[in-house]
């Protein structure tokens, strides 16, 4: 699986492929995060062939739409509980994002697994995902930021000053740029 | 000398790159140590990087996550326009628009009024002196 920008939210549906024995098969739904409705199914027959008997070439898709948030206006705590496999086996973890949507968080994980872990997309697997508040969080990153934050921003280097000289895409400059603020 | 301008609620700031480049907004809410929630009345409701805004000295009281409403009163009460405008830097950017804006004969003109100034300056120095 590949990640290539945002993480999408997708629903989908399926069920085994009916036949004269059943007729009505049973139809699990389930939640997955994707880049794109293609990946979604495959993500679903991934999943599914663990729990049941059943894969792409003896099933079918009923379903799959995209869900939306509805409220981004806020930021929340968003707690995700994953499992994924390293070089030296699999582990599970919890982790804490701050973002205004779920899908935002989702896509921090997976930046975050590559950077920290170095851990492939496709070696990620999302369990639970949930909203904490800000009393009941566990990770020490986001707890700074939950409650009424107050920091200076000291050096850096503002995208506003790109134009200036010693940021210029020139290869040289005689000066360096200014990365202190008050 | 410490820090005076802080990432904090109710912070105003200016936007300096991208899109909405130029414009102010207010700090809503901090999301984590490279990015904050903004809004107010010159741009929508977005997060945004804190390399793409500059701190002013300017604050408003609000709460977290404060509605567009209670934030567009709180920037009236505040007088946060008013106060942007007398600040030097808001003074600087538009005086660096102007110039940017000026074609070859504005220029010109620039020049010679310097010069003016220059002879005015120096006769009144040599009276002095």
């Amino acid at each position: 699986m590949t990640v290539a920008g945002k993480m999408r939210q997708f629903q989908v549906v399926g069920r085994k492929a009916p036949s004269e024995e059943h007729p009505n098969p049973e139809a699990y739904r389930m939640i997955v995060f994707a880049t794109n409705p293609v990946i979604a199914k495959s993500k679903f027959w991934y999943y599914m062939h663990q729990f049941h008997k059943m894969k792409k070439t003896t099933g079918e898709i009923l379903d799959c739409v995209e869900i939306f948030e509805k409220n981004s206006r806020i930021v929340n705590n968003y707690a995700i509980w994953l499992r994924y496999s390293s070089n030296s086996g699999t582990h599970n973890m919890y982790r804490e994002f701050r973002d205004v949507t779920l899908t935002g968080a989702v896509s921090q994980l997976y930046d975050e697994m590559a950077g920290r872990h170095r851990t492939r997309p496709r070696s990620i697997q999302i369990i639970r995902t949930g909203i904490v508040g800000a009393g009941s969080l566990k990770r020490a990153n986001p707890m700074q930021y939950a409650k009424n934050a107050k920091f200076p921003l000291v050096h850096r280097v503002a995208s506003g000053k790109r134009g200036q000289k010693a940021l210029s895409d020139r290869t040289f400059s005689t000066v360096r740029p200014t990365t202190f603020f008050k | 000398m410490p820090f005076q301008r802080f990432m904090e609620v109710g912070r105003i700031v200016l936007i300096n790159y991208g899109p909405e480049a130029g414009k102010l907004a207010t700090v809503i809410d901090v999301v984590d140590q490279n990015k904050c929630l903004i809004d107010g009345p010159q741009t929508g409701r977005q997060v945004i990087s804190f390399t793409r805004i500059a701190l002013t000295d300017l604050t408003v009281k609000i709460q977290r996550n404060a509605r567009p409403k209670t934030l567009a009163k709180a920037w009236e009460e505040a007088g946060t326009l008013a106060a942007w405008e007398k600040s030097s830097w808001a003074k600087k950017l538009i005086a660096k628009k102007k110039r940017a804006s000026l074609n070859d004969f504005d220029r010109f003109k620039v020049m010679v009024a310097r010069k003016q100034k220059r002879e005015i300056i120096e006769k009144k120095m040599k009276e002095l002196a």
